[in-house]
């Protein structure tokens, strides 16, 4: 049986950046991302991935002085619009740092927090909010009987899953994952990669994973980014088993990086 | 060559003296002015008016004063000032415009409090037509503070990580938003600190209403605040140099009741601040 071709969801075309103080990000990256999958953007550090995550929710717009060039589509809607309402774009498109950031309050109203500033108060829907995005986090079961609890009394592996839940209660299209894992241990990183192969049936996730091994293991999609430039992008399989160009190969097998 | 575990003690000595005497002067201060001044507190002291050119009764009004004095300065200086805070760390820009507003405070905060009090009659009092009046001397204090609590305001705010704010916009929050809910929370304590320590020079401080606020001998208590006051800074400067024949324990008792007035002031911001350290898990 053949996998139905997995609809479009983002296209990217000749986008470049460039910060303030000449260093150049990106370099006339063109990218397709799939819906409903797991696309990893993959590489040496510097290589412009996190740059590339920040500009599919327009947070480069709090770095002063970060120039950007091309388009980028999602669903047809151009992102780089200057009159783009970024506001209702971080609901579409969510993120997950490299860092967990529960913010100063209880483990409840961090998951509802992106809800409420959306203006949402019925306790009712709030409430449900919180146990199907913690649920979906894999985290319910650890916090379910101390909600109210500061969120900065949990774990770090637990704060993760509680930044993925804020994120899901938001119910967006596209869930941006900046090195999720790269503070955790192994048990905790083993539960959110878990939690991402459930994730893409409901949404498109794009990771930058915070290893080669680790791309492997989750992506459906991959794209390698070297200096800003994109090397390589396919089917996750076929990219890491024959890579087409030498730098991707070089890289995947660990001759550098 | 001294051996090192004699070098080790002498700088230990050295050290602990250096703090202990910077320490001394404040309990000496304090611990004089206690003793001088205990005997002349009693419920008639503190709340009785002025008598026989204010050799004897209370200094009811003068405390009243100062009170009115500090909560006037504090309802026009702490909203502007957390308003030009939040402008400063949150919104403004590094351009000419904010480099000279800084130039600006950190001058403020530097000039002699007898020119805020000269300031303070040219526009207040007389070009504004205020008269000697609490509004004018509460203007003239507010101007005095504002700096201290705009910086300490300022670097409350930006002491909030970073990453707080792009969180709660990457959640979809506004600037604002972002603001309201995270940044000023978390700032609270740190600006509470410096409004209290800003009002309580506001308290002390002679100069700035000498011209504009103080009454010599006003044994009644203000008004409106349109009228002169009595205040404590003042009432003491006026009982230790103008009055003859003015018994000592008076004076003392004056500074003390101002003296307690500040110092609980400062107990209040250090119980916060703690408060809020102790609370702070990051």
């Amino acid at each position: 049986m053949v996998a139905p071709m997995p609809s479009t969801k983002i296209v990217i075309e000749h986008f470049s950046a460039r910060y303030a103080d000449g260093t150049e990000s990106l370099r006339d990256v063109s990218l397709t991302i799939p819906a409903h999958q797991i696309t990893a953007l993959f590489g040496p550090a510097g290589g412009g991935k996190s740059t590339l995550l920040r500009a599919l929710n327009r947070l480069n717009d709090l770095v002063e002085g970060v120039q950007m060039s091309g388009k980028i589509y999602l669903e047809g809607e151009d992102l780089t619009a200057p009159k783009l309402d970024v506001v209702a774009l971080r609901r579409r498109v969510g993120m997950v740092f490299a860092q967990p950031v529960p913010l100063p309050m209880s483990i409840r109203q961090n998951v509802v927090y992106g809800l409420t500033l959306a203006g949402i108060r019925h306790a009712g829907a709030l409430e449900t909010a919180v146990e199907k995005s913690l649920r979906a986090a894999a985290l319910w079961d650890e916090v379910a009987d101390r909600l109210d609890a500061p969120a900065t009394a949990l774990s770090g592996g637990q704060q993760q899953r509680l930044c993925l839940a804020r994120v899901l209660a938001l119910e967006p299209e596209v869930i941006l994952l900046d090195e999720p894992t790269s503070g955790l241990d192994p048990i905790s990183t083993a539960k959110v990669e878990e939690s991402l192969q459930t994730l893409k049936q409901q949404y498109t996730v794009i990771i930058v994973p915070h290893s080669v091994q680790q791309a492997a293991r989750v992506a459906d999609y991959a794209a390698f980014f070297l200096q800003g430039e994109l090397v390589e992008a396919g089917v996750g399989k076929a990219l890491f088993l024959s890579p087409q160009d030498k730098r991707t190969e070089d890289y995947v097998t660990g001759r550098f990086g | 060559m001294l051996s090192r575990t004699l070098t080790e003690r002498l700088a230990f000595i050295l050290i602990g003296l250096a703090a202990f005497a910077t320490v001394l002067p404040i309990v000496l201060i304090v611990g004089y002015i206690v003793a001088q001044g205990l005997p002349a507190i009693n419920w008639e002291f503190l709340s009785a008016m002025p008598r026989d050119g204010m050799r004897a009764g209370g200094i009811w009004p003068a405390i009243v004063g100062t009170v009115y004095l500090t909560l006037g300065t504090g309802v026009i200086a702490v909203p502007l000032g957390i308003a030009a805070a939040i402008y400063l760390a949150e919104y403004a820009k590094d351009n000419t415009l904010t480099r000279a507003i800084r130039l600006a405070l950190i001058n403020l905060a530097g000039i002699p409090s007898v020119v805020y009090g000269l300031f303070g009659l040219g526009l207040f009092v007389l070009f504004l037509r205020f008269g000697t009046s609490l509004v004018a001397g509460c203007l003239t204090l507010s101007i005095m503070t504002l700096p201290v609590i705009i910086s300490t305001a300022e670097e409350a705010l930006r002491a909030v990580p970073q990453s707080f704010r792009l969180v709660s916009v990457s959640l979809g929050g506004t600037k604002w938003q972002t603001i309201w809910r995270v940044v000023l929370p978390e700032a609270l304590p740190g600006i509470l600190t410096g409004v209290i320590l800003g009002l309580e020079r506001a308290a002390g401080e002679t100069a700035p209403i000498l011209f504009t606020a103080a009454a010599f001998f006003l044994p009644r208590l203000p008004g409106s605040i349109f009228e002169a006051t009595m205040a404590l800074p003042y009432h003491l400067f006026v009982i230790s140099t103008q009055v003859p024949e003015m018994p000592i324990q008076i004076q003392y008792g004056t500074a003390l009741v101002l003296l307690a007035f500040v110092l609980t002031m400062n107990l209040v911001a250090t119980f916060i601040r703690s408060r809020a350290r102790a609370r702070r898990q990051w």
